[in-house]
């Protein structure tokens, strides 16, 4: 093998191949840069900017940056934590997360991002925003209170399933999912349920009908251990850990 | 912010704004440890002692969010009596389950109670003054007043409160392990 | 409506069922029918193979394209901070009075709608509208009375006074790039003369910088693009002037279009392009028959399309696409997005546009007065370029200067001109602040007003507004934060999300509830936004409020309550539905703003 080229990120030698950016060197080293847009199966987005990192006082999103020798990565600083609580808070605000009352809570990935950072509150004020259910496709319910714009389903959509069933509208702070039907509701569109952007979501704002808590408090995919261990939602997902009906009764 | 309460035996208040009393229960789920709390803190006004007024404090805990007239005079009292007030559980924290009307008008919200629900008899949507008025949204105790620490939870476990409470009282970084934050 | 699909039907015959072409249609169809309607989204999805869902996801970005049914006369205030100087929401809320209607909602007769829209680019002669597209300017009391009356007649726009419509250049000092003419077709001679390489050595030699206001090297960048392999090249000028307060382009556009299209077309020579682009802002809509007739003129002149000047080897020719009313845009690779048809999200970079640039292809984008600058150095030489301005920043600028002074308009200088010069030359009084380089520039208090526009100082694309002293500052940047809230593509949540609060946090110090914890909080809000934001907008999205904070902290503790801390929300207006229900307004049916008593006593 040739001598292997590598950057550092908090002071550990990371090795990457040509093409790499530095979440997917990171990801392969077992090294854990939080990250809520970025789904390794799809080309990088940049839009959360929850993996932000610090490179020579500049901070770009991990995802995003290609990796290049003798980089000097910070991942963990004070301020970079900092500045992701932030980006979350700003997140929770922007919709209407009643964890409570959802039913992917405890398997959510902006949930176990935000513990991983020690977000203990939501901070900003928040936007309340009238948002309402789409419930009309037989098997899948979209959230809009939920939804994070981290255009994964549509990405999806388009790149696996072939159907474009999403995109994302508006501008702004009015921006929103919408979806590709004549009447603009989800059951009039051709979503599966066995689409990969139903499986992407890595929130709770797609969600299968006529299943939900269907893991004790306790034995949820985050409930004991953090993001960093467990991994991504969509990753366990594929592995079929959460939201299976047979493992109900385990 | 210098965590350490000066007084030996610190007072502690707490009240339940628009909430289910849910974190209140938690606190009491510190089972045996309450004997340890009461060595600890001096109680002022909480449901536990029945005071119904607040008095100067060293610390306030509130459970629930912000939802009519009297929850904000009640917020405000708290706020002007305690030196470090705390948001304690989901409703105080982001507004929790209360703040899920923030998706319909209040009139309709009230109608669906009061004139349209059913078995209604005596449609009349309720007018006496007595009855605190409701804000036309939910809102979070820190969209009020200052809150100096927030206690995220449906309801906070008791080893969350219990370790809040230890730590701030002896004047430690408040730090939780992973397993005491959660949001549900 | 069977005109509608027949007018869609013709067009796509016309000009292809290319996806690139979207806006565009979307554009011809609104001005033919006023509005979007449902059916024509779909006739375009089936003929163009695209989602209907995409098609509304681009109406949707666009300020400009409506899905619900507009007035007759669709008529927008320009509100950028410079046309409420001149007293522009008064004007609004005089003409909405005439003609009875609120901001926003079509008149029940659908005769006309009201609305705002950013800043126009006609700050030198505002305050300013547009209707149905084309700009009027210089309202006044007596123009608002008379366009109320021609709406009620429903006088057809070419029946309206000319004068309403006559735009002045309004040119206040020339120096070389605006002196100095060149004949049509000696910069592409020039070219054919001595070749690309020569060319490309005297464009180095003459140091020109882009005149957006980033400074890159023009000579760098055509020539990576034209060192990048690839299918085909392309050129493309930005022309997206969005930026409040600039307004030279139109001015460029307007009276040195040959000039412009001649940098281009030198551009395509160097690199091997043999097409361009001219994205033009949909608020200058008004400019583009006669930028159209300019480009046939030279066609007719085989200047543009095949064979230009006889070489067989060089064939190009520009084709204007115009913008839908988004800011963003201006940002070059959320302007290719939008050239091919699509919401102006900005790219993420690398790789850059003269690498992977319009349809992936190396594409060279520049601002218009950088293509004029680059047309007459290839005519004139470097040192033409060099005798002006300093070692770093070498030529002119073009200025727009706007706001507190007896003389605005466009304004060319040597770089390297102080701002107290300009403010002596444009017959400014009792200054306060100068916004320089517009929304997202630099706020200059007095005493910085010896410092000099110029790359090593103070950059600027061009917009130059000021405010004497009588002006509350604060209230730029109210507007300045609304404008980019507004303009916020969505796309990464620091900006998005982050020029939400801050917008709410303005107002709450403009209306007297705001306290030092909140000037904090737009402090740690807008550092988010300017380290972690995807592009430039969100970068410098928060800089109004940062740059006033620290340079201008007066005019944010003079409006702040006397109060440690104070709601986010107006807790007695939230009663308000409560009382109404209840039809109670006793006591407890209110909260007061209760005076911050002292907070605790010793125990």
């Amino acid at each position: 093998m040739s001598k292997s080229v590598t950057f550092k990120l908090d002071g550990k030698s990371i090795s990457f191949q040509p093409g790499d950016t530095v979440m997917d060197a990171a990801l392969r080293a077992g090294e854990y840069i939080p990250h809520l847009c970025h789904n390794p199966e799809f080309k990088p987005h940049g839009s959360c900017r929850v993996c932000i990192v610090a490179l020579n006082g500049r901070h770009l999103s991990a995802c995003t940056l290609p990796a290049a020798e003798d980089m000097d990565i910070d991942n963990s600083s004070d301020a970079i934590v900092e500045q992701r609580r932030k980006l979350l808070q700003m997140l929770f605000v922007e919709g209407n997360h009643i964890c409570p009352a959802c039913e992917k809570s405890g398997a959510c990935q902006l949930q176990a991002v935000a513990y991983y950072t020690r977000m203990l509150s939501p901070h900003f004020t928040h936007f309340f925003p009238r948002r309402a259910i789409d419930a009309s496709h037989p098997d899948i319910i979209f959230y809009f209170n939920r939804c994070i714009l981290c255009g994964l389903c549509e990405r999806a959509s388009r790149e696996v399933d072939g159907k474009d069933v999403f995109s994302i509208s508006g501008r702004g702070i009015n921006s929103r999912i919408v979806f590709n039907s004549a009447t603009g509701k989800l059951g009039d569109s051709q979503l599966a349920i066995t689409d990969k952007a139903v499986s992407v979501c890595p929130v709770g704002a797609i969600l299968h009908k006529h299943q939900g808590y269907d893991k004790p408090i306790g034995e949820r995919l985050y409930d004991t251990r953090p993001i960093s261990v467990v991994g991504d939602v969509a990753a366990n997902l594929a592995t079929g850990q959460p939201h299976k009906s047979d493992e109900r009764n385990e | 912010m210098n965590n350490r309460v000066p007084n030996k035996k610190p007072k502690l208040a707490t009240a339940a704004l628009c909430g289910c009393f849910g974190c209140h229960m938690s606190l009491l789920d510190i089972d045996e440890r309450i004997f340890n709390l009461v060595e600890l803190v001096e109680f002022d006004r909480t449901p536990f002692t029945d005071i119904k007024s607040v008095g100067y404090c060293d610390i306030g805990l509130i459970e629930g969010g912000v939802a009519n007239t009297e929850n904000v005079e009640v917020l405000r009292d708290f706020r002007k009596h305690c030196k470090i007030l705390v948001a304690v559980g989901a409703c105080a924290v982001n507004g929790g389950i209360p703040a899920m009307r923030n998706q319909f008008d209040l009139q309709d919200c009230l109608d669906e109670v009061y004139i349209d629900g059913i078995g209604v008899a005596n449609p009349l949507i309720p007018n006496d003054p007595e009855i605190p008025l409701l804000l036309d949204k939910v809102h979070p105790i820190h969209e009020v007043v200052k809150v100096d620490y927030s206690l995220p939870g449906c309801p906070p476990s008791a080893d969350t409160l219990w370790t809040f409470l230890n730590e701030l009282i002896s004047g430690q970084q408040i730090s939780f392990p992973y397993s005491l934050i959660h949001y549900d | 409506m069977k005109n509608l699909e027949r007018f869609i039907t013709q067009r796509l015959a016309d000009t292809g069922n290319s996806p690139d072409q979207l806006l565009q249609h979307l554009c011809a169809i609104q001005n033919f029918a006023s509005h979007l309607p449902q059916t024509a989204v779909q006739q375009l999805a089936g003929q163009l193979h695209i989602p209907a869902s995409q098609i509304f996801s681009v109406i949707d970005f666009y300020t400009f394209l409506h899905r619900q049914p507009r007035g007759d006369f669709n008529i927008v205030f320009s509100d950028n901070i410079t046309d409420r100087m001149l007293g522009s929401q008064a004007l609004l809320h005089s003409l909405c009075e005439r003609l009875r209607v609120r901001p926003g909602e079509p008149r029940a007769d659908g005769r006309v709608t009201l609305d705002l829209t950013s800043c126009t680019g006609l700050c030198d002669q505002g305050p300013a509208l547009l209707v149905n597209g084309i700009a009027v300017s210089r309202l006044d009391e007596k123009r608002i009375t008379q366009i109320a009356r021609l709406v009620e007649d429903a006088t057809p726009l070419p029946d309206w006074p000319a004068e309403f419509f006559s735009i002045d250049d309004n040119i206040q000092r020339y120096d070389m790039l605006l002196g100095d003419e060149i004949i049509n077709g000696s910069a592409i001679e020039t070219l054919q003369a001595k070749g690309a390489d020569a060319l490309l050595d005297t464009l180095e030699q003459s140091a020109l910088r882009g005149r957006g206001g980033a400074g890159f090297s023009t000579a760098k960048k055509w020539r990576w693009c034209r060192d990048t392999v690839a299918d085909t090249h392309y050129v493309v000028c930005n022309a997206d002037e969005g930026e409040p307060g600039t307004f030279k382009d139109r001015v460029l556009l307007n009276s040195y279009a040959d000039n412009l299209f001649e940098g281009m077309t030198l551009c395509a020579g160097i690199i091997g392009a043999g097409k361009g682009y001219l994205y033009l802002r949909g608020e200058y809509l008004y400019l583009r028959d006669a930028l159209e007739k300019t480009l046939q003129q030279r066609r007719q002149n085989g200047l543009l399309g095949k064979n230009i000047l006889g070489d067989r080897d060089f064939s190009f020719d520009i084709e204007i696409h115009i913008g839908a009313g988004a800011y963003i845009c201006g940002e070059e690779s959320a302007l290719l997005e939008s050239l091919q048809g699509k919401r102006g999200i900005p790219r993420i970079r690398p790789p850059f546009p003269v690498n992977k640039g319009f349809r992936g292809q190396p594409t060279v984008v520049n601002n218009v007065e950088t293509f004029v600058n680059a047309a007459k150095i290839a005519v004139f030489g470097a040192d033409w370029l060099r005798s002006a301005g300093s070692k770093e920043s070498t030529g002119t600028k073009l200025l727009s200067i706007s706001g507190d002074c007896s003389r605005p308009g466009i304004y060319e200088y040597p770089f390297g001109v102080t701002i107290s010069q300009l403010l002596e030359d444009c017959g400014a009084k009792d200054v306060q602040a100068v916004q320089v380089a517009g929304a997202a520039g630099s706020t200059i208090p007095p005493r910085e007003f010896e410092r000099r526009i110029a790359y090593e100082d103070i950059s600027t694309g061009g917009s130059f507004m000021i405010f004497n002293r009588q002006r509350d500052l604060l209230h730029m940047v109210q507007n300045f934060s609304h404008f980019f809230c507004h303009e916020s593509c969505g796309f990464c949540t620091p900006c998005r999300v982050g020029s939400a609060l801050m917008k709410d946090l303005v107002d709450k110090v403009i209306v007297g509830h705001a306290t030092r914890y909140d000037l904090t909080e737009m402090q740690n809000i807008g550092r988010v936004m300017q380290q972690a934001s995807h592009c430039g907008l969100g970068v410098t999205a928060a800089k109004p409020v940062l740059e006033t904070l620290n340079k201008f902290p007066d005019i944010y503790t003079k409006h702040l309550a006397n109060r440690s801390y104070e709601p986010a929300f107006d807790l007695d207006a939230a009663l308000e539905v409560s009382r109404q229900l209840t039809g109670r307004d006793d006591a407890g049916a209110h909260i007061s703003y209760e005076p911050e008593t002292q907070q605790q006593e010793k125990p």
